[in-house]
């Protein structure tokens, strides 16, 4: 029963929000971008609903969180209840306040690493197929050697040699996401540069720059947004793994994947708040992938 | 006609969905085919013939719909049956033959394992008198080794033999009806006889019906029994093929027959210094030489035309010039001053002089800029044009080839036609302000009424911004009606060059002489003299 009422008020919830932040794009967008918004599907103003509110609340965590990030306020493992809404964790810390911040840093850390991926992936792998000859073979077998290293065990590598810092953290997830991105960028691009319009702009005498960002790389975007939707994903489960094995964030700066860890104990006493955060990242997880579906969907139809 | 009918369509209508709106295709055409009788289809790009030629096997494409018409073939009414019944027909006893076979074979399979797919799947005959019957089959579409030929892949074969391969494969289950949907277009005029020789007898032979598919007039005069014009979806006219050639009733045919008209009158002779110039050039890839000892100028305000089969090196002739391979042998001077081979080497101001449009518009222009950036771009790079300055030279552009600036220039190219796409590439190579335009059979991919338009325009822009032009073409047609010099090309030498005029008159070499009468004429018994004179010749 109590399954079934969830299901509804989840599903009540997820129309609600999806209709009223369509209603709410439409009337801000500028007139010149509203058809975009018009033909949105649903699940996609759920996703940037979702995303905005997320993003409000990393940027205000300061103001609107109730108490200090790694304040202890009292006993451990308080139910919820005022002035803890959401209960206190096994240090007596608030769980409402360390959400809200938790969002800031997680959020914050796996896009800047996802960002900084996907810049360095695509760039060097466009230019890696737009050159070819050593430097692609150059490129491409470091790259090679790099992802023959199973992924968490060269951060881990990385991190115990470069010290942890959030920076640290961020460089060192970016270079081994890189090397994914690299290759998918470097196979799509493959298939752009052999077109005539690429010849036409070498024959043109544009440099290399402007051949990636210009004429290259707006024909690579559809692959590279649904892998970006997944990327970024993967990347706070890197960031929970590291945090687990004690080399990625440290306390006590709050981020959710080490929350789930720290109050595991809870749930074998039918306690949900540790699912919480867990929960935060699955909704954040999915809203980000139906924004990206329906990015990639506006690519693709629009050829036709 | 005391015949069978084999199908007939009545009132058919074809809708397109395009957005949320369905706008007809094809509106109401009626059309009766005889067992055994070849039925022409020609009309400009967009007339409905493709979608009408789908439509006899009960196919429509994605986004399309058949709302309303029957659609008979023997007693069948396909646009009621089941789909396990149409599917039954289809490559059974209807078949389809595609514009490009190259794009139609699967490339991952041997041309005997397709070829036989279709008799075996339909319980025709099993796996081993397929292969049988196809070598029996390759032999009469006269492809060379018809044992071997089924055991290559469709990349290890020509054009034109893939397309007698495809038609071999369409006679597989001896159908009734065959649907041969440009089968030659893509293909240059030696080959194009080859293959219309071969479709024309094993059609004749095995007395299949067919519908055959063209915008070429002169092609559809050789094939077709009876001819049926097709305008924006509906039927302009309909008669026997000799009755048609010799008096079309509707203005709209008699234009079409008239289009092949427009000549521009020849430039005087080129004088002083040539735009460029090629000088006992040889090139190639790899170890193989594809030009061999090739020279040629070409002055201002002149076209020089250059014309060949396919594997002639016309292309890679353009390819020397614009410095994209760099020759073995030889030099290009452009105004007198030697050209840096590859043209990473050349200056910007050299890179400018000398600008190419592409016989692929779709492919020539990127799909993800607007027209702005596209004609945009070049004017900014070598003449430094920013802001309101580089705003009003992207207008003046678009209203030189002939498009309303305020409507196009922030429109995507899928958002135009083929004829237009074709205009951006033009701008886009004036933009530049060349001296030398290099057109690689820039209208071999529109229709005969979007060619001349094309040409017109080319001949203005000549006249005004005294532009040299080097025209790369297998189409004689085109030639005939834009050149001032011919350079006829064979096997990578040249092997006549001259005026226009002279060439087409007197043509000194056999290869050119070949060349010349394997151009289309729009005569019914053309293609039955030229077979009968080439087999006296062997």
């Amino acid at each position: 029963m109590a399954v079934l009422v969830s299901l509804i008020v989840g599903l009540g919830l997820f129309f609600i929000i999806g209709f009223a932040a369509r209603a709410g794009l439409r009337a801000a967008a500028p007139a010149r971008h509203r058809p975009m918004f018009r033909d949105m599907p649903l699940t996609a103003s759920f996703g940037l609903a979702v995303i905005l509110v997320y993003v409000v609340v990393a940027i205000l965590a300061p103001v609107i969180a109730p108490f200090g990030e790694g304040e202890v306020l009292g006993d451990q493992y308080l139910p919820w209840a005022a002035p803890h809404y959401l209960g206190t964790d096994k240090l007596g810390r608030d769980m409402l306040t360390r959400l809200i911040f938790g969002a800031r840093n997680t959020v914050g850390i796996a896009f800047a690493t996802t960002a900084l991926a996907f810049v360095a992936g695509s760039v060097l792998g466009i230019w890696a197929a737009l050159a070819g000859g050593w430097l692609d073979q150059g490129l491409s077998r470091l790259v090679d050697a790099l992802m023959a290293i199973p992924a968490l065990i060269f951060s881990l590598l990385l991190l115990t040699i470069f010290g942890t810092s959030v920076l640290t953290l961020i460089l060192v997830i970016a270079a081994v996401d890189a090397t994914r991105v690299y290759r998918l960028a470097r196979s799509v691009a493959q298939g752009i540069v052999v077109m005539d319009y690429i010849e036409a702009a070498r024959l043109r005498g544009e440099g290399n720059w402007h051949l990636i960002r210009r004429e290259i790389l707006p024909n690579a975007m559809a692959p590279l947004v649904a892998e970006f939707g997944l990327r970024f994903c993967f990347v706070f489960l890197s960031i929970s793994a590291l945090s687990f094995l004690g080399l990625g964030i440290k306390p006590p700066t709050a981020d959710w994947g080490s929350m789930v860890r720290e109050n595991a104990t809870l749930i074998t006493f039918g306690d949900i708040t540790p699912l919480l955060p867990a929960g935060a990242i699955a909704l954040l997880t999915v809203a980000v992938n139906f924004v990206v579906d329906w990015q990639l969907q506006r690519a693709s139809g629009l050829k036709e | 006609m005391g015949r069978d009918i084999l199908l007939s369509i009545r009132g058919l209508r074809i809708d397109g969905r395009s957005g949320d709106a369905w706008h007809p295709i094809v509106k109401g055409v009626d059309l009766t085919l005889h067992r055994g009788e070849v039925l022409g289809l020609i009309g400009e790009s967009g007339a409905g013939k493709s979608t009408l030629g789908l439509a006899a096997m009960g196919f429509a494409r994605d986004g399309c719909r058949i709302s309303g018409g029957t659609i008979n073939f023997d007693g069948i009414d396909l646009c009621t049956a089941p789909e396990a019944i149409r599917r039954g027909l289809r490559g059974k006893r209807i078949a389809y033959v595609a514009q490009s076979a190259a794009a139609s074979f699967n490339p991952a399979h041997r041309l005997i394992d397709q070829y036989c797919e279709a008799p075996v799947v339909h319980g025709v005959m099993p796996r081993e008198k397929a292969e049988g019957d196809a070598v029996d089959l390759y032999r009469r579409m006269r492809l060379p080794n018809p044992e071997d030929i089924g055991f290559r892949y469709p990349h290890q074969v020509s054009g034109g033999q893939l397309q007698r391969a495809m038609t071999a494969m369409a006679m597989a289950c001896r159908p009734d009806l065959i649907i041969f949907d440009e089968p030659t277009t893509a293909l240059d005029v030696m080959t194009q006889i080859e293959v219309l020789a071969a479709i024309r007898d094993i059609v004749r032979q095995s007395g299949t019906a067919a519908i055959y598919i063209t915008h070429d007039l002169a092609v559809v005069a050789q094939m077709a029994d009876r001819i049926k014009v097709l305008l924006r979806g509906d039927e302009v006219e309909e008669a026997d093929t000799r009755s048609m050639l010799a008096a079309p009733r509707q203005a709209y045919t008699r234009s079409l027959w008239a289009v092949r008209s427009f000549a521009r009158p020849e430039q005087p002779p080129g004088r002083g210094t040539p735009v460029v110039s090629v000088r006992n050039v040889t090139a190639g890839y790899g170890a193989v030489d594809v030009l061999k000892n090739v020279s040629f100028d070409i002055h201002a305000r002149r076209t020089v035309a250059v014309v060949g089969e396919s594997g002639s090196g016309k292309s890679t002739a353009a390819r020397v010039i614009a410095g994209l391979l760099p020759p073995r042998k030889g030099q290009v001077l452009m105004g007198g001053k030697t050209l840096p081979p590859g043209f990473r080497a050349r200056s910007r101001d050299e890179l400018r002089q000398c600008q190419m449009i592409y016989q692929m518009a779709d492919t020539a222009l990127n799909p993800k800029l607007r027209l702005r950036e596209l004609i945009g771009r070049p004017a900014e790079m070598y003449l430094g044009l920013t802001g309101t300055a580089l705003e009003a030279r992207i207008r003046d552009l678009l209203a030189l080839i002939e498009l309303e600036p305020d409507t196009y220039i922030d429109r995507l190219p899928s958002e135009l036609s083929g004829g237009q796409k074709q205009r951006i590439g033009i701008a886009r190579a004036l933009a530049a302000e060349p001296q030398l335009i290099i057109c690689d059979e820039v209208t071999s991919a529109l229709d005969q009424i979007v060619q001349e338009d094309i040409l017109k325009l080319l001949d203005r822009l000549q006249g005004e911004l005294n532009l040299a032009y080097m025209f790369i073409t297998h189409d004689l047609a085109t030639v005939k009606s834009i050149a001032d010099e011919v350079v006829v090309m064979q096997q990578g030498a040249v092997v006549e060059h001259g005026p226009k005029a002279a060439l087409f008159a007197f043509p000194r070499q056999d290869y050119t002489r070949l060349l010349l009468s394997s151009v289309p004429e729009m005569d019914p018994d053309w293609l039955n003299r030229l077979l009968a004179a080439r087999g006296e010749d062997a």
